[in-house]
C-alpha cells in the first residue's frame, strides 16, 4: 500500500517536474550574448607569434626606445652620416634637428643596446614600432612594425642565417616554405642578402615572396659595442610585420591595418 | 638602371634564346633585383617604302587627304591614304602594312576610307612609339637614312630591342652602366665579357688650361681627383641622331635631345662616366674646379637660379661659375643648336660632396645619382675618347688637340685577406681555387704571398670602391660563386630566460581586456598641441621637425586622444558602440630638460661608458601605457532586456581587469582632470601611488569632437603598474568552516564616498569578515535630508569553529562604530 502510495507520487512529481521543465523552455536561438566579442589587433598577434618562437630556440626578446637617439639608429650601425637614409626625407627628425634625435627607422638600434647590455653569445630578436615618413597608402604607412634577430657568438655563419629562417618560415608558413637569399646592401651586415620565402598555402597559389634582408653583422657595428670581430661574428635579419600579415593573410590595403577600424581587429578575434 | 638587350650584346655574348626573363634572372643571381621591362610593343609587317605618288583630294569636312600610291618593295605599289602633309613623291617613309600592331594596341587592316581603300599606313614617329615631339609622317631621310625599299623597319629603327630594368644598391655605382651590367651579366652566367673602356684608342689633348683648386675640401676630400678635357670642332649641328642611338637612349629611359648631347648621355650610360659638354665659343679661358663662395648664384640649365653654399663645388671659367660640379651644367655655356665646338668633360667628383650639392638643391640628376655611388676613376679617359670618336663619326667633327688631363686619384689600397675567411663566414667550403678565381673576375688582383700563406692581399678594381674591407671580399666571393650554396644549419643558442615579466605582462593585460570585449587598435602617435593640451594644459612634448602633417608634428604624451581619433572614425563608418583599447609607449619629456645631444659619437668604435649614458640620459622618458575607451552601448538591446549604455561602469571594469592582468588593486578615488567631467572622474591608486584615470569625457569636449555625450576613458602607467605587482601570491589556507551572512545599513552624509565608508566597515570589522561588498545606495523618504543609506552585504567566518549570529553581529556593529567615528555613520534598523 505504501509502495503504491509512493509510487503515484513518484508519478505525480514527475509529471509536475515534466511540466516546470516544459513551461521553461526557451529559444535558444534567441538567446543574446551578455559577453561583449573583443579583439586582438592581428599586428600584436603576430609580433607575439613570432617572438614566441624565438624564446622556444632560447633566444631572448630585446626592446628599446622608440624615440632614439641618432647614434643607435645610425652611426653605431655604420651608416656613414651622408648615407642617403640619414637625410630629411626617410627620417623623423626631432626639432631641432641638431640635438640628434630621431624616432628609430628600424629595430636596429635594439642590436646595438643588446650587444652593449648582455654578455656574450646574443642571440636576441627585437619586436616594435619603427617610423619613416612615408606617406599611408595601400602599400606604405608611416608607422609600422618590424622583428628583427642578431645572433653574435663564435663561429657562427650564413648558413646559421639560413637555417634559422628556414626554421622561422616553416614554422609561419608551413613545413613546404623555403628561404631564398640574394646579394643585396645593407650598411649594417656584410654579406648582405635579400631573402624571399616560397609559401605555398597563399591564395592565389605558391610563389617566392620578398621578406626582408639579412646577412653577416658588419664588423664596424661589433666594433661600435666593443666586440672583437675577429673573435665572434653573426647575423642579423629583418622582417616587416605588417607586409608578412598582408601577404599571408591576403589583406589588400595598409590603410585597414592602421586606420583602427574595429571591424578588421574582429575578423581575427583571438588569433593570427 | 635600364638595359637594352642589344646593347648588352655588343660587350657580352647573349644566348641566340636570349630572353628578357633570362637576363633578369641572370642578374638577380648577382644581386640585381628586377623592377622592370621596356620595348618591344609592336609587330610587323612594317617596312621601308617610297612615295610615288601622293594626290591632294579636298574632303567635304574641310580636310585635304593625300592619295598616295607607295613602293614597298612588291610587284605592284599600295594605295594608301594619309592626312599628313609634310612628305612627297621620292620620299622613303615607314609604312605600316596590314597585321601590324603599333603600340597603343592599334591594329592595323586594310580599310576604305574617304572614298579608296587604304591597303596600310605612312606612319609618324609617335606612332611607332619613338617619341612625342615630332608631327607628321617620319621621313627617314631625316634620320640620315636611306634604306632599301621594303626592308624591315622594325629592325630599321631599332624597335625590336627590348630593355630590363634593374634596382642597383648604392654600394655598385659601377653597375649604372652598360659595361658593368656586362660584366656581371658575365659573372653570372660565364659569357664572354669584352669591355667597353678598353675598346678605345686613347689620346690626350693639351694646352687647355684646368685648375682644382678646393680651399674646403669635405670631411677631408678633395672635390675632383680626375678631370679630363677634350676638344671636338666643326660639328655639323643638323646631323641627326642615328636610329639605333636614340632608340637605346629610349629604352634606356633618355630622352633625345640632339645629336652631341645625346653621344654625351650615350657615352655615360655605356661606361658609367658622366660627361658634360661645353660650347666651346662660349667658355671665357680656362677651368677652374673651386667651392663656391657665400652668396654666390648660378643659372643652371633648367633655368633657375640657383644661391649657393660654401660647399658646393664649382666648375667655373674666367666670367664665374659655369656649372654646379656633377650635378648640373650652367645655361650660359650649354650646348645649343648652334654649337659647332665642344669641349667635353669627363671628371670624377667626390661622392660626399656631389651627394651633398644634390641633395640641397634638390636636384637629382643622372650624374649625381652615379657620383654619388662612386665612378670609376679610370674611366674618365676612355669616354672622354669614345665621346670624341662618336663627335668625329657621327657628328661630323675633327678631334682637337686641345685638352687636359689631371689625374690626383688614390689607387686602390690592397686588402689583407685570409683565404679561409670567406669559408669561415659564409659556412660553404669553398677551395683556394674558387677563392681566387672569384676575385680575380671581378677584377681584382690576388697576391697570395708565400704558398700556404693565410695572407693574401687583394686589391680591388678601380671601379669598386665599395670594397674596403675583408668583408666586402667575402661577400663577392659567395655573390660569384652564388648564394644557393650556402647550406642551413640551426645555431644552438645557450638556454634562455623566456620573455621579461614586463613583456608577459603587457601580453596578458591586452588578453585580459580583449577577452573582457575590448578591441585592440594601434593609432599613430602624431598629435596637434591642442589635443596634448586638451588632457594636459600647459605640458611638455616633443616636436618633430618634418612631420608629415604640419598639424599633427607632437609626439603623444598620453593614448587618449589617439583613441578619441579611433572613435571618431569608427563612427563615421557607422560602429556606434565601442570598446577600444591601445597598449603603446608614451613620450613624456621632463619641463626645461635639454633633448638630445649637441654632439654624435663616430661609429666603428664603442663610446665610453660616460658617453653611452649621456646618449642615454638626453633621450625623453618614454613609458608603456594602456588605454580604454567605451561610447555608445555597453550591452546592446535583446529580447527581454533593455540595452546598457557604456560609461564609466566599464572604464573602471576595465581599470579591474588590467588589475587583475598586473596582480595590483587598483582602487577608485574621486579624481579631478581637465578633460573630464568633474563629477565622474576618478584618480585610480595602488596603494597610495596613483597609477591612472579613469571618468567620462567632458561633454563640451565631445560635442567639440562630434562624439556622443557619453564618453568613457581609461588610461593606466603599465610600468608603475608593473613595478607594483605582485610577483609571488602568498597563499591564504582555506577555511571551511561554515560562513555566517549578514546584512549592515549605515545612514552617512551623501557626500561621503562609499569606498571610503566600506574601508571603515571592514577595518572594524576584524578577522572574522571574509568578504564585504556594497549592494545598495538608498536616498528618498525616510531618511534626513543630505543623507544616503548604504547597504552592505557582510560575510563572516571563524578558522576554528562555527560562528554564532551573536558573534557576527558583534563584529559587524564593531565595522559600524568605525564607520561611526569616521564619517558619522549612524546604523540604520
Amino acid at each position: 500500500m505504501n509502495q503504491a502510495l509512493a509510487a503515484q507520487e513518484q508519478t505525480v512529481l514527475a509529471a509536475e517536474e515534466a511540466a516546470r521543465l516544459e513551461s521553461e523552455s526557451l529559444d535558444v536561438t534567441e538567446v543574446a550574448s551578455r559577453w561583449r566579442a573583443g579583439a586582438r589587433h592581428p599586428l600584436t598577434m603576430l609580433m607575439e607569434q613570432m617572438s614566441d618562437l624565438f624564446i622556444s630556440m632560447g633566444w631572448e626578446i630585446g626592446e628599446g626606445p622608440e624615440l632614439e637617439h641618432e647614434w643607435f639608429n645610425f652611426d653605431a650601425l655604420n651608416f656613414d652620416e651622408d648615407h642617403p637614409a640619414r637625410a630629411l626625407q626617410d627620417t623623423f627628425f626631432v626639432d631641432p634637428v641638431e640635438r640628434h634625435l630621431v624616432l628609430r627607422t628600424h629595430t636596429s638600434p635594439v642590436q646595438i643596446r643588446s650587444l652593449l647590455t648582455r654578455p656574450l653569445p646574443v642571440y636576441v630578436a627585437a619586436v616594435g614600432r619603427t617610423f619613416r615618413t612615408d606617406e599611408v597608402d595601400v602599400t606604405h604607412t608611416p608607422v609600422f612594425h618590424q622583428i628583427e634577430g642578431i645572433a653574435i657568438d663564435r663561429g657562427l655563419t650564413m648558413a646559421h642565417l639560413r637555417g634559422t629562417l628556414e626554421h622561422m618560415a616553416r614554422s609561419l608558413f608551413g613545413t613546404e616554405a623555403q628561404i631564398r637569399l640574394r646579394p643585396n646592401y645593407f650598411p649594417f651586415t656584410e654579406p648582405s642578402a635579400e631573402m624571399d620565402v616560397w609559401v605555398t598555402n597563399l591564395k592565389g597559389g605558391p610563389r617566392w615572396i620578398e621578406w626582408g634582408g639579412c646577412g653577416m653583422v658588419n664588423p664596424n657595428v661589433l666594433r661600435s659595442a666593443g666586440i672583437d670581430p675577429d673573435e665572434y661574428q653573426g647575423f642579423a635579419f629583418g622582417m616587416g610585420i605588417e607586409r608578412t600579415l598582408m601577404f599571408r593573410d591576403d589583406v589588400r590595403d595598409m590603410h585597414d591595418i592602421v586606420e583602427g577600424d574595429i571591424r578588421f581587429s574582429q575578423q581575427f578575434g583571438m588569433v593570427v | 638602371m635600364r638595359v637594352p638587350l642589344s646593347w648588352l650584346g655588343e660587350w657580352v655574348d647573349l644566348p641566340d634564346d636570349v630572353s628578357l626573363e633570362s637576363v633578369h634572372a641572370a642578374l638577380v643571381r648577382v644581386g640585381f633585383e628586377e623592377e622592370d621591362v621596356h620595348g618591344a610593343a609592336l609587330t610587323g609587317p612594317i617596312v621601308v617604302g617610297q612615295v610615288l605618288s601622293a594626290e591632294p583630294e579636298p574632303q567635304s569636312n574641310g580636310k585635304t587627304i593625300n592619295w598616295c600610291s607607295v613602293d614597298v618593295g612588291e610587284p605592284e605599289p599600295r594605295g594608301i591614304v594619309c592626312g599628313a602633309h609634310n612628305f612627297g613623291p621620292g620620299d622613303k617613309v615607314v609604312v605600316t602594312l596590314p597585321g601590324a600592331v603599333l603600340p597603343g594596341p592599334f591594329p592595323i587592316a586594310a580599310r576604305t576610307t574617304y572614298g579608296h581603300v587604304s591597303d596600310g599606313m605612312i606612319a609618324s614617329a609617335r606612332e611607332l612609339g619613338l617619341g612625342d615631339e615630332h608631327d607628321g609622317i617620319l621621313r627617314l631621310a631625316d634620320l640620315g637614312l636611306d634604306p632599301g625599299v621594303g626592308a624591315d623597319a622594325i629592325h630599321l629603327l631599332g624597335l625590336d630591342d627590348a630593355a630590363v630594368e634593374i634596382n642597383v644598391t648604392p654600394d655598385r655605382g659601377y653597375a649604372l652602366s652598360i659595361r658593368g651590367v656586362a660584366r656581371e651579366y658575365s659573372h653570372s652566367t660565364g659569357a664572354a665579357f669584352r669591355d667597353p673602356a678598353q675598346a678605345v684608342t686613347v689620346a690626350t689633348g693639351s694646352g687647355f688650361d684646368v685648375r682644382v683648386d678646393d680651399a674646403a675640401p669635405i670631411r677631408g676630400r678633395v672635390g675632383a681627383s680626375v678631370f679630363v678635357t677634350r676638344a671636338v670642332r666643326g660639328i655639323d649641328p643638323g646631323r641627326p641622331t642615328p636610329p639605333w642611338m636614340a632608340s637605346r637612349l629610349r629604352l634606356a629611359g633618355i630622352r633625345s635631345i640632339s645629336l652631341p648631347v645625346d653621344i654625351t648621355n650615350y657615352v655615360m650610360l655605356e661606361l658609367g662616366q658622366p660627361i658634360h659638354g661645353y660650347d666651346l665659343a662660349r667658355l671665357t679661358g680656362g677651368i677652374a674646379v673651386r667651392r663656391a663662395t657665400p652668396g654666390e648664384t648660378l643659372e643652371t640649365l633648367d633655368g633657375q637660379v640657383r644661391t649657393l653654399s660654401p660647399e658646393d663645388l664649382l666648375i667655373t671659367d674666367d666670367s664665374g661659375p659655369i656649372g654646379l660640379a656633377g650635378v648640373m651644367g650652367g645655361a650660359t655655356t650649354e650646348l645649343s643648336g648652334a654649337t659647332t665646338d665642344v669641349l667635353i668633360e669627363a671628371a670624377n667628383f667626390d661622392p660626399i660632396s656631389i651627394a651633398r650639392t644634390a641633395r640641397r638643391h634638390k636636384l637629382p640628376s643622372e650624374a649625381s645619382r652615379r657620383f654619388e655611388r662612386g665612378v670609376d676613376p679610370a674611366v674618365a679617359a676612355p669616354a672622354a675618347q669614345r665621346v670624341v670618336d662618336l663627335l668625329v663619326q657621327l657628328a661630323g667633327g675633327t678631334a682637337d688637340p686641345l685638352g687636359s688631363t689631371l689625374d690626383e686619384s688614390r689607387p686602390p689600397q690592397p686588402i689583407r685577406l685570409a683565404p679561409g675567411r670567406p669559408a669561415a663566414l659564409t659556412g660553404v667550403g669553398y677551395t683556394l681555387d674558387e677563392v681566387r678565381d672569384a676575385l680575380r673576375l671581378i677584377g681584382a688582383t690576388v697576391d697570395e704571398g708565400a704558398a700556404g700563406s693565410d695572407d693574401w692581399s687583394v686589391t680591388p678594381p678601380t671601379w669598386r670602391p665599395d670594397l674596403i674591407d675583408d668583408a666586402s671580399l667575402v661577400e663577392e666571393v659567395a655573390r660569384i660563386t652564388g648564394y644557393d650554396r650556402i647550406p642551413s644549419l640551426l645555431p644552438q643558442a645557450p638556454a634562455g630566460r623566456g620573455l621579461t615579466r614586463a613583456q608577459l605582462v603587457r601580453r596578458r593585460v591586452g588578453t585580459t581586456l580583449a577577452a573582457a570585449g575590448g578591441t585592440e587598435v594601434l593609432a599613430y602617435p602624431f598629435l596637434s598641441l591642442a589635443a596634448i593640451e586638451r588632457f594636459e594644459p600647459g605640458a611638455p612634448s616633443v616636436r618633430l621637425a618634418n612631420p608629415l602633417d604640419p598639424q599633427a608634428d607632437r609626439l603623444r604624451r598620453s593614448l587618449l586622444p589617439g583613441l578619441l581619433e579611433v572613435a571618431r572614425r569608427n563612427l563615421g563608418r557607422g560602429l556606434p558602440d565601442l570598446a577600444l583599447f591601445e597598449l603603446g609607449s608614451v613620450v613624456r619629456p621632463e619641463a626645461g630638460a635639454p633633448a638630445g645631444t649637441d654632439f654624435i659619437p663616430p661609429g666603428s668604435r664603442r663610446p665610453d661608458d660616460a658617453t653611452l649614458a649621456a646618449l642615454d640620459r638626453s633621450i625623453p622618458s618614454q613609458g608603456w601605457r594602456v588605454a580604454a575607451l567605451f561610447l555608445g552601448e555597453a550591452l546592446p538591446k535583446r529580447p527581454g532586456a533593455a540595452a546598457e549604455p557604456a560609461g564609466i561602469a566599464d572604464a573602471l571594469d576595465a581599470a579591474r581587469q588590467v588589475g587583475l592582468a598586473t596582480a595590483t588593486r587598483i582602487v577608485p578615488e574621486r579624481g579631478e582632470h581637465p578633460a573630464l567631467h568633474p563629477g565622474r572622474t576618478a584618480e585610480l591608486r595602488v596603494g597610495d601611488r596613483v597609477v591612472g584615470v579613469a571618468g567620462e569625457l567632458l561633454p563640451s569636449i565631445a560635442a567639440e569632437l562630434d562624439l556622443p555625450r557619453v564618453v568613457a576613458l581609461l588610461e593606466l602607467d603599465l610600468d608603475v603598474l608593473l613595478e607594483l605587482g605582485a610577483v609571488d601570491v602568498q597563499a591564504a589556507p582555506l577555511v571551511t568552516m561554515p560562513a555566517a551572512t549578514q546584512d549592515l545599513s549605515l545612514v552617512v552624509p551623501s557626500a561621503t564616498p562609499a569606498g571610503d565608508v566600506l574601508a571603515a566597515v571592514v577595518e572594524g570589522a576584524g578577522e572574522l569578515l571574509e568578504h564585504a561588498a556594497l549592494v545598495d545606495d538608498y536616498r528618498g523618504p525616510g531618511l534626513p535630508d543630505g543623507t544616503k543609506s548604504l547597504t552592505f552585504a557582510l560575510r563572516f567566518r571563524a578558522p576554528d569553529r562555527t560562528l554564532t549570529a551573536a558573534e557576527a553581529s558583534e563584529a559587524k556593529l564593531a565595522g559600524a562604530a568605525r564607520a561611526g567615528e569616521l564619517f558619522g555613520a549612524a546604523v540604520r534598523e
